[in-house]
């Protein structure tokens, strides 16, 4: 499985994979929402608490779910692998999705794609759209990633960063979006 | 009840019917247990459970609610498939997956107004036996799936939720699944696969409808956020008089959603059927931009077959044949699909004379060669051959020839997939190429790198 992590620079910004009691007891609490012998249904979920507290899906954590829902760590693997909405590298601090599809491009999704490469410095050259989506500023603190529609086709282009929602944002905004999340209190 | 206040710059447009958007951008409004109860919330829930659970299915039927999430079926006839004799437990699943192109409406339900969704729920779980239901969101809605546990936890708080709700003697439980940002999850069976912690390979039908094998191999219900929504105005007004809403087989409201090339795009909630497309785009959004014309539409979500603006459609039989243009169709679910398209989700995505049609096609080509889930191989392979002969048309790189093979691969996927996704994505490289064929020629050329025979050979393995 190691073969699917490559060091990322955003690994910085969030702590290594580790089980403690709050983490655990959040997980038993997902695993009840489904019946007794359907504990699989929870993988889910378990993989959101995991990449929400520690930014992606590490290895052990894979064995850690898996163990802990009576499955193979390639049943878990399999489902990661698939979603677009799980990473197995770690993202920057900031993880910037930009619309792609069509009304959002047509509002100037990708202009503004180009001017968020510019300004984090992430380079996404070397990005395609299954295998390797994101990429990361050298400094770690930004990543950026084309999603598929957004549900807000009204107000594009629109954009997540992290888990914030924001509409309305040209590629002129760029610069005042960043400027949100890193100013110095943060 | 006073008159419902909107906020500033939100009012809804006058040819709107605000129903299950009442609450939306409402001024003095949250999404609190609270304020929802002040403005009567929870009280058709009351009503409903001191009906017998079939009748109140009955009434969903005579409402003639047809499905909002894009197929358009009738509600409460897929209610009617759990099998009489069945013994196992029924589990309710909302489809908040919302994605498809062009639709953005159950965002504004789940973000503004989670408690309309949540009694519909229960009304519903209720009527079709249920004592456990998820609602799946995509994993797009961080913000929508933490809304939503509040609100349960809001609901079982005042006992709409949990043992026993209002001493009626019926429990239920109401979890929130989140996706994890695969359209595919969007197609039931898919879902289900999904929410059993799996691939979300759609499943091979028959049986055709969860309904009769579903969850955990179990009946169960899926139903898009929307049309739970009705159910709770059915209950309210009862289903011959929510049937009066609309136009006969098309009842109800319906949001449609615009984007794209208008003055004012956005949400807009009318009675189905009741409205023009001309109405829609020009009175409601304020038609093109200025200086442009519009060129093309598509009416229902990005998988639905595109409209010219230019066109004439013959519809009906008998005496009843007319010839009606682009602007004078109906926008209800059999006027939509008369003229060779469909309703779907209701997102009306418009496109104007600035816009490259190869660049459309393009757009939605990526969308569904990332999106095939790649259980079958017409749609896993031809999705991505589709992307490929699109890049190299916008790009100035194509054959005149590649059209004709774009549009036999398109042919190929349609009717030969497990799922609904081989002509979600085919049928707008059909339709976009049946319609603007020559423009698409037009940006192609004989004198290319991929003019020689032997790189026609390549092609083929791409």
């Amino acid at each position: 499985m190691n073969a699917e992590h490559a060091p990322s620079p955003g690994e910085k910004h969030f702590p290594p994979f580790a089980v403690d009691a709050e983490f655990e007891a959040a997980a038993d609490k997902r695993i009840a929402q489904y019946p007794e012998d359907k504990k699989r249904s929870a993988v889910l979920p378990l993989l959101h608490n995991t990449q929400h507290k520690f930014g992606y899906i590490a290895p052990e954590a894979i064995e850690w779910i898996a163990s802990k829902l009576g499955i193979e760590p390639i049943q878990v693997l399999e489902v990661v692998s698939f979603y677009p909405g799980f990473r197995q590298s770690a993202p920057g601090k900031f993880h910037i999705r930009v619309c792609r599809t069509l009304s959002c491009a047509m509002a100037g999704s990708a202009e503004l794609m180009d001017k968020l490469e510019e300004l984090t410095g992430a380079d996404r050259s070397k990005c395609d759209p299954h295998h390797s989506p994101i990429a990361v500023s050298p400094d770690g603190t930004w990543s950026l990633e084309f999603a598929e529609c957004l549900a807000s086709c009204g107000t594009g282009p629109v954009v997540l960063v992290n888990d914030d929602f924001h509409e309305d944002v040209p590629a002129e905004k760029a610069a005042e979006l960043m400027e949100k999340y890193n100013s110095p209190a943060k | 009840m006073s008159e419902v206040q909107y906020l500033p710059g939100k009012e809804p447009h006058p040819r709107e019917y605000r129903m299950i958007f009442k609450n939306v951008d409402r001024a003095g409004w949250d999404p609190s247990i609270e304020c929802y109860m002040n403005d009567g919330g929870y009280d058709q829930l009351k009503a409903a459970l001191k009906m017998d659970p079939i009748a109140i299915r009955e009434e969903v039927k005579t409402s003639g609610l047809r499905g909002r999430g894009g197929a358009g079926f009738p509600t409460g006839v897929k209610w009617g498939f759990i099998p009489p004799n069945n013994t196992k437990p029924v589990y309710l699943i909302c489809n908040c997956d919302e994605s498809e192109p062009g639709t953005f409406k159950d965002r504004y339900i789940v973000h503004q107004d989670p408690h309309q969704l949540i009694e519909g729920m229960v009304i519903s779980a209720f009527s079709v036996g249920a004592h456990v239901a998820y609602i799946y969101i995509r994993e797009e809605f961080p913000a929508g799936a933490e809304i939503l546990e509040t609100a349960i936890e809001e609901a079982r708080a005042k006992g709409f939720l949990g043992k026993d709700i209002l001493g009626s003697g019926f429990d239920l439980e109401i979890y929130v699944h989140r996706g994890a940002g695969a359209y595919i999850c969007g197609e039931e069976t898919g879902l289900i696969e999904s929410l059993e912690g799996k691939r979300p390979y759609p499943r091979i039908k028959p049986p055709y409808f969860p309904a009769a094998l579903g969850l955990y191999m179990a009946p169960t219900i899926v139903n898009n956020v929307e049309s739970l929504c009705h159910v709770k105005h059915i209950i309210e007004r009862g289903g011959e008089e929510y049937a009066k809403l609309g136009v006969p087989r098309n009842n109800g409201t319906r949001i449609l959603c615009v984007s794209g090339d208008v003055k004012k795009p956005g949400y807009y909630e009318v009675e189905v059927g009741k409205l023009t497309m001309g109405e829609l785009l020009n009175d409601i959004c304020g038609g093109p931009k200025d200086g442009r014309t519009l060129k093309a539409v598509i009416p229902g979500g990005s998988s639905a077959k595109i409209l010219r603006c230019d066109e004439t459609y013959k519809i009906g039989r008998g005496d009843d044949a007319k010839e009606i243009s682009f602007w004078d169709i109906d926008m209800d679910f059999d006027t939509v699909a008369a003229c060779g398209s469909m309703a779907g989700s209701g997102g009306v995505i418009v496109m104007d004379d600035s816009r490259k049609i190869s660049w459309v096609l393009n757009n939605l080509n990526h969308f569904y060669a990332h999106e095939s889930c790649g259980q079958c191989t017409p749609c896993r392979e031809g999705s991505t051959w589709m992307k490929k002969i699109s890049d190299r048309i916008v790009s100035g790189k194509a054959n005149p020839e590649d059209v004709k093979t774009l549009e036999e691969v398109a042919y190929q996927i349609d009717g030969r997939t497990v799922c609904a996704f081989g002509e979600a994505s085919s049928w707008p490289v059909e339709a976009i190429i049946s319609k603007f064929r020559d423009e698409l020629v037009a940006e192609t050329s004989e004198d290319n790198e991929y003019k020689s025979a032997e790189a026609l050979e390549q092609m083929k393995y791409l």
